[in-house]
C-alpha cells in the first residue's frame, strides 16, 4: 500500500500525471474509486481483493479527460484493458501512464512495450469461480444451458450497468442506442434482454479482457460476465489471440485469413 | 386504526388463504445470494431476517415493461384497442419495508397529478400492502433523514411489527387491512400490551432534508456536481432499485400494419434520456445528469409534486458498481 501511495506521490509531484485514477475504502465494505489530484490525497489509495472494478473505464470519460493526463493504478485486468483500448486506437502513446500491480510490487509504465512485457510475464488465468462456472456450463445439454440463461437474462432490468462498467463499451452510440432502424428492441422483455445480451458478448468477442467487472457490476447478480469470458477463451484457442496482450493485435473477427477454417458455413 | 396481535404462523395461514383466493403476492425471497421481491409460490421460500430487498416493490404498481395499447391498421384509419384493464389481478405486496409503503405516495403523486394514468390507478386500486417494520437497519438506511421512519405506517394496509420471538403487533390502517382481518379474524389476537418503539431499529438521522432543498434551490451550477460525479459511470442501477424514480420511455413494437405500444422503465443516469432529435443533448455529460437525480428527488419534486422523491431505502447506495453513496453526497454537498 505505501509503495502505492508513494509511487502516486511521485508521478503527481514530478508532472508525470495530473490525475491518478485508484481505489479508495468506500462505504459499507464497498470499494470506490478515487481521483487523485494532490499529492497529499495519495494517502487514500489502496488496493486489496475487493478491488473489482476496471478503472480503465474512466479513460473515455469526457469530465475525467478535463483532469489531465490519468495515471491508472492497474491490476492486470486494467492493464489489459489499457493494452486493448491501444490496439483499437482509442488511446495514443503517452496519452497515459500505469503504475501495473502485481505481487505487493508497484511498477511505473509509460510505453506500450513495456506494458506488453509486463502482461507477457503476469499469468492470465481466470478467478477459480468463474472457471468453474465455465465449466460447469460446458458441461450442460443445449438444453439446460437455454433454460439457464433464460433464467438468469429474463431478470436484466436494463440497466446496462454491465456496460457501463466495462472499459470496451466505450461506443459514444452503443447499437441499443440506434433507432433509426431499431436493432435491438428497448423494453426489458426477455426478447429484448437476449438480444441486448448476445449482441454485447459477440461485440466483446476477442475484446473481452476478462475482467469480471461487468458481472461485479449487475445489481441484479447476474453472471454476465460468464458469457463475454467464454467466449473470450473459445476465440482464444480457436484462432490463437487473446485481448489485452499486443497494441499490434489481428482482432479475430474482424481480419481474414485465406487459410481460416471455413468449415462451419453450410 | 386498530390494533391486534397475529403469530408468525398465522401470518403465513393468511398468505396461504390469499393465495388460495388467486391473490398474487409479492414477497421477499431469497434468489441465489440476494433478497428480492418476487411473487410467491411457495410459502417457504418466503424471508423477512434481511435488511433491505435489492430492488424495492415498485414494479408490482410500475412494471419493467408493460403494454399500453395496440394498433391495428384497417384501410386508411388506424384502430387503437386500449389495455384491458379489467382482467388485473389483485395482488398484495407482503414484507415491504415501511420505507418501500412511503414511497407509494409519490410515485402515485407522479402517475396521478392532473391526468389520471389509468393503468397505474387500476393496479393501485387492486393492491393491498402488508408490511414488515424494520428491526434492523445497515449504513446505507437513512429514512429518517427524509423523514420516515422504521415503524412509519404511510401507503400501508397493515403494518406487522415483531414484538417477541414470535408475535407481531398488526396496525389494521386502511379499509382494505380491515378486509384482511375480516378474511380470518380467528388468526389475530387482541392488541399487545407492549408498544412498538422498542423493537424498532435506530436510525441516525444523517441530514436534514429541508435544508438540502433550500440549497438546492441555488446550486444548478455548482461546481460541486462536476467533482463529485466523476465516478459516476452513467448506468441506470441506482434508478432501477429506486422505488420512486418513474421515467419512463414509450417504444412501439411490430410493424407499420399491427403492433402495440409499450411503456418501460428509463433512467436520467443514461446518456440517451435528454439526446434530442437534432443531436444535441442537453445533459451531455455525466454530471449534469447526476445533478438531474439530485434535484428531481430533493428540489423538482417537493416543490411540483408536494412529496419528496426519496424515502431513505438506500438501495442506490448498496447498488451503485462506484459506491456513490447517496448520504455522502448529500452530506459533502450540504458543507460544499
Amino acid at each position: 500500500m505505501e509503495a502505492l501511495q508513494k509511487s502516486a506521490r511521485e508521478a503527481l509531484e514530478n508532472h508525470k500525471a495530473k490525475v491518478i485514477i485508484g481505489y479508495s475504502e468506500g462505504s459499507g465494505g464497498r470499494m470506490r474509486p478515487i481521483f487523485v489530484q494532490s499529492p497529499a490525497e495519495a494517502e487514500k489509495l489502496t488496493w486489496n481483493d475487493r478491488c473489482t472494478q476496471n478503472l480503465a473505464v474512466y479513460i473515455a470519460k469526457p469530465e475525467v479527460q478535463k483532469l489531465g493526463k490519468p495515471a491508472l493504478v492497474a491490476p492486470l485486468p486494467v492493464l489489459r484493458a489499457v493494452l486493448q483500448l491501444a490496439s483499437e486506437n482509442q488511446i495514443k502513446e503517452g496519452d497515459l501512464l500505469v503504475l501495473a500491480l502485481s505481487d505487493g510490487r508497484v511498477t511505473e509504465l509509460s510505453q506500450f512495450s513495456e506494458m506488453e512485457e509486463f502482461v507477457a510475464k503476469t499469468p492470465t488465468h481466470l478467478a477459480s469461480k468463474d472457471q468453474e462456472a465455465i465449466e460447469r456450463l460446458e458441461k450442460m445439454t443445449p438444453q439446460e444451458r437455454w433454460q439457464y440463461w433464460q433464467s438468469e437474462l429474463t431478470r436484466c432490468f436494463k440497466c446496462y450497468a454491465c456496460r457501463a462498467a466495462c472499459p470496451m463499451c466505450y461506443c459514444s452510440r452503443c447499437t441499443v442506442e440506434c433507432n433509426q432502424p431499431q436493432w435491438i428492441p428497448v423494453p426489458a422483455h426477455p426478447l429484448g434482454n437476449w438480444e441486448w445480451h448476445l449482441m454485447r458478448a459477440m461485440h466483446l468477442a476477442g475484446r473481452c479482457v476478462s475482467c469480471g467487472a461487468c458481472g461485479d457490476a449487475c445489481p441484479l447478480d447476474i453472471p454476465i460476465h460468464l458469457l463475454t469470458m467464454k467466449v473470450e477463451a473459445d476465440i482464444h484457442r480457436e484462432f490463437g489471440s487473446q485481448a489485452g496482450m499486443k497494441v499490434q493485435s489481428e482482432h479475430a473477427l474482424s481480419s481474414f485469413k485465406v487459410q481460416d477454417k471455413e468449415n462451419f458455413i453450410i | 386504526m386498530q390494533k391486534r396481535s397475529i403469530r408468525r404462523a398465522q401470518i403465513n395461514v393468511l398468505l396461504e388463504k390469499l393465495l388460495s383466493l388467486h391473490q398474487v403476492i409479492y414477497a421477499p425471497q431469497k434468489l441465489g445470494n440476494q433478497v428480492d421481491f418476487a411473487p410467491l409460490r411457495d410459502l417457504q421460500d418466503l424471508t423477512l431476517d434481511h435488511i433491505q430487498t435489492v430492488r424495492s416493490a415498485k414494479a408490482a404498481l410500475f412494471p419493467p415493461v408493460e403494454e399500453l395499447l395496440r394498433y391495428q391498421r384497417a384501410g386508411v384509419e388506424t384502430e387503437l384497442q386500449d389495455r384491458d384493464l379489467t382482467n388485473l389481478a389483485e395482488q398484495v405486496l407482503f414484507g415491504t419495508r415501511p420505507c418501500d409503503a412511503a414511497a407509494i405516495a409519490p410515485l402515485s403523486a407522479v402517475f396521478t397529478t392532473d391526468d389520471q394514468d389509468a393503468i397505474f390507478a387500476r393496479r393501485l386500486e387492486r393492491t393491498t400492502v402488508i408490511s414488515v417494520s424494520c428491526e434492523r437497519s445497515d449504513g446505507d438506511c437513512f429514512c429518517t433523514s427524509v423523514g420516515v421512519g422504521p415503524g412509519d405506517s404511510r401507503g400501508s394496509d397493515l403494518l406487522l411489527t415483531r414484538l417477541q420471538d414470535d408475535e407481531y403487533l398488526a396496525e389494521i390502517l386502511t379499509a382494505k387491512g380491515e378486509a384482511l382481518l375480516q378474511l380470518a379474524p380467528e388468526l389475530f389476537g387482541p392488541e399487545p400490551a407492549e408498544s412498538k418503539e422498542a423493537h424498532l431499529a435506530k436510525v441516525q438521522k444523517r441530514f436534514d432534508w429541508e435544508a438540502l432543498h433550500d440549497k438546492l434551490a441555488g446550486a444548478f451550477d455548482h461546481p460541486f456536481w462536476l467533482r463529485t460525479a466523476l465516478a459516476c459511470l452513467g448506468c441506470g442501477a441506482c434508478a432501477y432499485v429506486c422505488p420512486v424514480c418513474s421515467c419512463f420511455d414509450i417504444q412501439d413494437e411490430g410493424s407499420q400494419k399491427k403492433g402495440r405500444r409499450l411503456r418501460s422503465w428509463d433512467s436520467c443516469g443514461l446518456a440517451l434520456f435528454t439526446l434530442h432529435a437534432s443531436g444535441h443533448n442537453p445533459r451531455s455529460i455525466q454530471s449534469q445528469r447526476w445533478r438531474q437525480r439530485m434535484m428531481h428527488k430533493f428540489s423538482y419534486m417537493p416543490d411540483q409534486l408536494q412529496q419528496l422523491g426519496c424515502v431513505g431505502c438506500g438501495r442506490c447506495s448498496r447498488a451503485c458498481p462506484a459506491d456513490m453513496n447517496l448520504i455522502e453526497q448529500v452530506e459533502n454537498f450540504l458543507f460544499a
